[in-house]
């Protein structure tokens, strides 16, 4: 039975493993430093497909059957498919799984969809009702852009903090038993508001939350930055990452030089013409389906911190004059 | 657990660590890509007028071939990379205007042309319109009464 640790922190009991992980991302994102590891790189912006919320759908399907091969596994054996995305109503998820017979829990946690997914995931292993669970999350630039921001085709300027919202999905498959690095702990975040009303500026909105799941995952856990060979945030990009570390460092914790962000690893930031770095729900969920599980395979990392986060905004409640809403789930991989 | 930093302090440290925008590079860029697009605009009307075309329309020919080709180089996918470059000397001459109606109307086509092109081609030029129209009607209802009183 896992055990509560804490005010926030769960301890997991049987360890779920995590199989295999796939990510398939679009052609930007496969000009990026990360390309080699990802399983696919779709030069095409619609995948096939006749819009872009469909060739997202696309994505997060062929990057969910990509997993399910390299996890050796059939989809017969999956008890459960945990996804969500962006779009309004979940539809990328449930559009790509309405054709799998394999019972499906749609999640938003805007871009912490993909630690949110983890953390049930390994929940209902630990808690014995499920086997194998399917962990994914997805994004597209262009039905995200057309969602929250501008036609394509306008002709407007980001702003300096803007992010980039990552065109790719992650899959992981996670199983009771099996070869591969653990979920051993979790920390679901609060939502932390502090007052940011900036749509282009969500590193800022994020970065609190950020601050307080990894200061209660210390707390409870009573470790130390020292204890952790990386801590892997979602997407705050740059301008979060600085704020984070601000932040940390009024709590007394140095991130010295374990922090990672996926915003920042997925894109050259200089080069590529991003601004602040990558978002988006399959930004940290290729991330750590592709580059950081290669880090565990090889051996260079032993224990992360995954630390997902996600702006819980919606167009609508900003123009009604609204803050973002903040939010971050850790996740505690060890080989 | 105690909050380290309050909101509003929070805020403060966000404004004051934010990277700014590059003013002057982006003024430049604003100046160079309105004037050249004036200019073109200068070279159509001069040579309407030059054809013997008196002030009036040479005015409104030159509005409609500088709307044209605003529609046109969004329709090939090239006005969204001027207004990144260019910012409001994109935006303010009547070719952004044009790019702020034609842009919607390429994006929306995939809902339909009832609910999509229809309803969300003037998604961003909408207020220009109410407000423009607002204000003109305001500005000849004072033109009238001006000229009655004199």
């Amino acid at each position: 039975m896992a055990k509560r640790l804490g005010s926030q922190t769960i301890v997991l009991d049987k360890q779920p493993v995590i199989l295999s992980g796939a990510g398939i991302v679009g052609k930007k994102e496969g000009d990026g430093p990360l390309a080699r590891y990802f399983d696919d790189v779709v030069d095409d912006e619609y995948a096939g497909e006749k819009t872009f919320e469909a060739a997202e759908s696309r994505l997060l399907r062929d990057t969910y059957i990509k997993a399910l091969e390299k996890s050796g596994k059939s989809s017969t054996d999956i008890n459960i498919i945990l996804s969500g995305d962006l779009l309004n109503q979940c539809t990328a998820a449930s559009y790509a799984f309405r054709d799998v017979d394999t019972p499906y829990l749609g999640l938003f946690g805007a871009c912490s969809t993909m630690s949110e997914s983890l953390a049930i995931a390994s929940m209902l292993i630990d808690g014995g009702s499920v086997d194998y669970a399917v962990c994914a999350a997805s994004s597209h630039f262009c039905s995200a852009e057309r969602q929250f921001r501008f036609p394509l085709e306008y002709g407007s300027q980001r702003t300096p903090t803007a992010q980039w919202t990552v065109t790719g999905a992650g899959a992981i498959i996670l199983g009771k038993e099996g070869q591969g690095p653990r979920i051993t702990c979790i920390t679901p975040g609060k939502i932390i508001d502090e007052g940011i009303k900036d749509s282009n500026n969500m590193g800022a909105a994020m970065s609190p939350a950020a601050h307080d799941t990894i200061r209660s995952h210390l707390i409870d856990t009573g470790r130390n930055l020292d204890d952790f060979d990386m801590i892997l945030t979602g997407d705050l990009g740059r301008f979060g990452s600085t704020m984070l570390r601000e932040l940390l460092n009024r709590s007394n914790i140095d991130l010295k030089d374990k922090h990672k962000d996926c915003g920042m690893l997925i894109f050259d930031l200089e080069k590529q013409g991003v601004d602040c770095g990558g978002s988006g729900c399959g930004c940290s969920a290729v991330v750590l389906s592709t580059y950081i599980l290669n880090l565990f395979m090889q051996g260079t990392i032993k224990r992360l911190l995954f630390v997902a986060t996600g702006a819980l905004l919606s167009p609508t409640r900003i123009q009604q004059g609204e803050t973002i809403p903040g939010i971050a789930h850790a996740v505690l991989i060890e080989a | 657990m105690k909050k380290q930093i309050s909101k509003h302090e929070y805020q403060k440290l966000v404004e004051e660590k934010a990277p700014g925008s590059h003013f002057i590079k982006n003024l430049f860029a604003a100046f160079i890509t309105g004037g050249a697009i004036c200019a073109v605009g200068q070279i159509v009307m001069l040579i309407f007028e030059n054809f013997g075309a008196d002030k009036e329309l040479s005015a409104s020919a030159t509005s409609i071939i500088m709307i044209f080709i605003g529609a046109f180089l969004t329709g090939i996918n090239i006005y969204d990379e001027i207004g990144k470059f260019g910012g409001a000397g994109a935006s303010v001459p009547i070719t952004g205007f044009s790019n702020s109606i034609v842009s919607p109307a390429m994006e929306f086509k995939k809902e339909g042309h009832v609910m999509g092109v229809g309803a969300k081609m003037f998604l961003i030029a909408g207020p220009v319109l109410v407000y423009g129209i607002f204000a003109s009607v305001i500005a000849g209802l004072f033109y009238f009464i001006w000229k009655q009183v004199m």
